[in-house]
């Protein structure tokens, strides 16, 4: 028999092993899931992970691997601070959304004006929406003590209800011939997000997202507020001794993550998207929940993960139109990903030993 | 004593290993009928690993146990109890939501109905001098009412051998006595009695013959009575002791000052303080006993700045500091070391300099506009390592990594060494072998030499006794008047604690 014994200190070649091998276990138990689906696994596998990046089609998909990528890295990052803290928040997408509506409505407030300050207009609004949305289950928590796992998500319906109010009525298009959604962005020059190379994918909210995980990092590694957040999610009454306010800690990862998820619904709008409509939202939010867990909660390990995570997004469709995979295969597939990586993740901090003593 | 009775339980040859230490090593002794037996051991020396081996809730890996003669080897608790073989813990398994009679039901096997339980109960009770009424809720009760209900729950199985782990750990003198006089009555009817301690005038009192272990071994055996506390201290420890020297110290301006406090407490069935008030003076050092759960962990947060007040409550060189967080408390001057070393002290998979941190980013200087100074703070870690001699490959081990001691060196160390103005320790001692206690309470005594104001929360009266100046006792969350130290009799002390808490009805018929 085995058992687990739990090590003196966290193994640091587990931390970063880890990830590595949940990958692994998941390309073996999902290639026996394509096998029971009679399909060819080698080739679904292949589709998934290596035609996106070097099939036929490589010279797009490779772009859309950061238009789907930023986005997620954006909103993990954010929300990996709460998530060391212990702090809950699961309605990241109600909070992109919200994000996207408050800054496109900025932009299509001026529209046609042409100044060079109205995208970075657009960008702030669209932070400060997501924070506003996100500071509803912030305050809810502090002051009445409710749950911001709750809370948050159900906002994210309340979200969605208000965009398809945004899209068919206060920000429809009123030369759109009576269809719902918004004006498009790519014809309106001072408030789009275009690609930056062409091809690449890259837009601004790529930048951003690679610029929010070097800031992540150096604040969690240098920084007192990075200290006071990972100290809060593994002692949380040392973190009281150490003089940590609950409260504001709460309310600074929140917003945070709030923020964040705002611009990337922003970059979002204004780039890829290009306009408000009812079906603009599309799962972000939560994909970025499995990320920032994919990436164990570290900046540079979501960034991999986001890229990661975009990868099987892609592959996956491409999967589900060239070999006729159900779409529910490839969710199930995704879900292996993260079930394997949690449960790998126990290796960090025990060891498997033989349970001979024990065993009289 | 009589060396004549007949054998009840022989232990022989009995080993334990655990990765990376043997807890019990050729263990070999004796409990005959109707003796009380003493383990006696530092931390760590291994009576735990020893009693839950006889309590089957742990496998010996090899040796073998023998009950009035019988081969002994209780697969779980249930069978040890079912072969007459009870315990009481140290630390209570009792639900505050039920009432007695609730409590001792659900340690039954087949408990009767509830009516004639509580029937039961009640003359267990009265028998034994132990007064406990079945219906009341356990969260009202004392901590040494608890205990009753524990020790009650134990008689009801009429056993051959009882168990007590470091039983007055919980009591006040007084209570102590009564306890004392249940034992000696369940001892006069024949039943043996295992009593781990290392409190030693109370062996001496109580115990006929003692079993000395150190680092898992039997290292010696002993008749109490025939030796003196210090003699037996040597035993358990290896060494000669040195007791802690003190200086003179000259009185100074008051450091800290708490008039009329009272915190509603944060923790469930904690216990809210009441109109405490005291000061300490420059170069002095309080201490304030109690039974644990009168208030010293609330105590130790409102002065912490874990729990805050009207300002004027608390008084930091005369400044009202009350409403003022931990963080603003250390940078005027107060730091505190709370009792809970793993998740309250210190962060448990944190690192020793990430710790170090965690309480002495203020007054070390360890953050620069909100940066930090990770070599300063590695620095800073290792001077409390080396200043305290904290057994540790470095200052990157995980606090949990360090045993119980180590880390306990570390978390008084880092408060010690930020020469602050006012201490606050809570059990600055508590599992700590006697080396080590011996350093910490010398490195306190030396802080305030050098003029800072101490209050020591303790439940060793011994350890307040050697180091403190005055002297108070926290009862029900309430503080009594501090007094000078010296003149004080132990039993003045017991009743500063809170005498018997109204437990005294009994033994009329012992």
């Amino acid at each position: 028999m085995l058992k687990l014994e739990k090590r003196p200190s966290p193994s640091v070649f587990w931390s970063r092993a880890t990830p590595v091998l949940a990958v692994a276990l998941t390309m073996v138990a999902g290639s026996a899931m394509f096998a029971l689906l009679g399909k060819n696994p080698v080739e679904a596998i292949r589709t998934i992970f290596w035609d996106p990046l070097f099939g036929e089609f490589a010279w797009y998909l490779r772009g859309q691997l950061l238009v789907k990528a930023g986005p997620l890295i954006l909103i993990a990052v954010g929300l990996s601070l709460g998530f060391r803290a212990g702090i809950w928040n699961i309605g990241a997408e109600g909070q992109y959304i919200m994000g996207a509506i408050i800054g496109a409505a900025v932009g299509l407030a001026v529209f046609p004006t042409e100044n060079r300050l109205i995208f970075p207009l657009m960008v702030v609004a669209g932070a400060f929406g997501g924070w506003a949305w996100a500071m509803i289950p912030a305050l809810l928590k502090t002051r009445f003590n409710t749950n911001e796992i709750l809370v948050s998500l159900m906002l994210v319906y309340v979200a969605q209800t208000i965009l398809a109010m945004a899209s068919t009525g206060f920000l429809r298009n009123p030369e759109g011939a009576g269809f719902p959604g918004s004006r498009n962005f790519s014809s309106y020059p001072a408030a789009a997000n275009p690609e930056l190379i062409a091809g690449s994918g890259l837009h601004w909210g790529g930048v951003a997202a690679l610029a929010t995980v070097v800031a992540a990092y150096v604040l969690l590694q240098r920084h007192l507020f990075g200290f006071q957040v990972k100290l809060s999610g593994q002692a949380p009454r040392a973190a009281r001794f150490a003089g940590v306010k609950p409260e504001r800690l709460v309310l600074a990862c929140m917003g945070i993550a709030g923020a964040l998820a705002g611009v990337a619904g922003l970059f979002e709008v204004t780039g890829p998207a290009g306009q408000i409509s009812i079906d603009f939202n599309v799962g972000y939010g939560f994909t970025a929940i499995i990320v920032a867990f994919l990436g164990r909660l570290n900046p540079v390990g979501i960034l991999f993960a986001g890229l990661l995570m975009a990868l099987t997004y892609i592959g996956g469709e491409m999967a589900s139109t060239n070999l006729g995979l159900p779409s529910a295969a490839i969710q199930a597939f995704q879900g292996m990903l993260l079930f394997f990586l949690l449960a790998c993740d126990i290796l960090t901090n025990y060891r498997i030993v033989p349970a001979a003593k024990e065993a009289r | 004593m009589n060396t004549s009775a007949a054998e009840l339980l022989r232990i022989e040859g009995v080993t334990k290993a655990y990765p990376g230490v043997v807890a019990n090593s050729d263990v070999s002794f004796t409990i005959r009928e109707g003796e009380v037996h003493a383990l006696l051991g530092e931390n760590g020396a291994g009576k735990s690993t020893l009693v839950k081996m006889i309590y089957g809730l742990v496998k010996p890996d090899s040796g073998a146990m023998r009950l009035r003669g019988v081969a002994y080897a209780p697969a779980e608790p249930r069978a040890a109890r079912a072969a007459g073989v009870a315990m009481v813990f140290q630390h209570f398994s009792l639900f505050e939501a039920l009432n007695v009679a609730e409590n001792v039901a659900l340690g039954m096997e087949n408990p009767p109905p509830m009516r004639e339980l509580a029937a039961r109960i009640r003359a267990v009770s009265e028998e034994y001098g132990l007064p406990l009424d079945p219906a009341r809720q356990v969260g009202d009760l004392s901590a040494g009412e608890r205990q009753r209900v524990e020790i009650i729950r134990c008689l009801l199985q009429s056993p051959k051998l009882l168990i007590m782990d470091e039983p007055t750990s919980v009591l006040t003198p007084q209570e102590v006595e009564i306890l004392f006089q249940t034992l000696r009555q369940l001892k006069a009817e024949g039943t043996s009695i295992l009593y781990i301690s290392h409190k030693l005038e109370e062996i001496r009192a109580l115990c006929d013959e003692a079993t000395v272990l150190r680092r898992g071994k039997v290292v010696a055996t002993c008749t109490p009575r025939d030796r003196t506390a210090r003699e037996m201290a040597e035993m358990m420890v290896g060494a000669t002791l040195t007791p802690p020297e003190r200086r003179a110290t000259q009185k100074g301006a008051v450091a800290l000052g708490v008039s009329d406090l009272s915190v509603a407490s944060p923790i469930p069935f904690g216990t809210s303080l009441k109109g405490v008030s005291f000061t300490v003076a420059k170069g002095e050092v309080l201490g304030i006993a109690g039974v644990a759960g009168n208030g010293q962990d609330e105590l130790l947060l409102a002065l912490s700045g874990e729990l805050t007040s009207a300002p004027d409550k608390v008084r930091i060189d005369s400044r009202p500091v009350g409403d003022l967080g931990p963080v603003e408390r250390r940078r005027a001057g107060l730091v505190a070391a709370p009792e809970e070393r793993l998740g309250h002290a210190a962060a448990p998979n944190m690192s020793l300099t990430e710790n170090a941190l965690l309480s002495g980013a203020v007054r070390q200087g360890l953050v620069r506009r909100g940066f930090i100074d990770w070599a300063a703070t590695e620095r800073f870690a290792t001077s409390i390592i080396r200043a305290f001699d904290v057994r540790t490959p470095g200052p990157q081990v995980a606090a949990r990594a360090l045993s119980g001691g180590n880390l306990q060196k570390f978390v008084v160390g880092r408060e010690l060494l930020q020469e602050p103005s006012v201490i606050v320790i809570n059990q600055p001692t508590w599992g700590v072998d006697a080396a080590a206690a011996a350093a910490i309470r010398q490195a306190i005594l030396d802080r305030a030499a050098a003029g800072a104001a101490v209050v020591v929360i303790s439940q060793d009266l011994d350890e307040l006794l050697e180091i403190a100046d005055s002297f108070a006792a926290l009862n029900a969350g309430q503080l009594t008047r501090p007094r000078p130290v010296e003149g004080l009799t132990i039993d003045e002390i017991g009743l500063m604690m809170g005498g018997a808490h109204g437990m005294e009805v009994a033994h009329h018929a012992g």
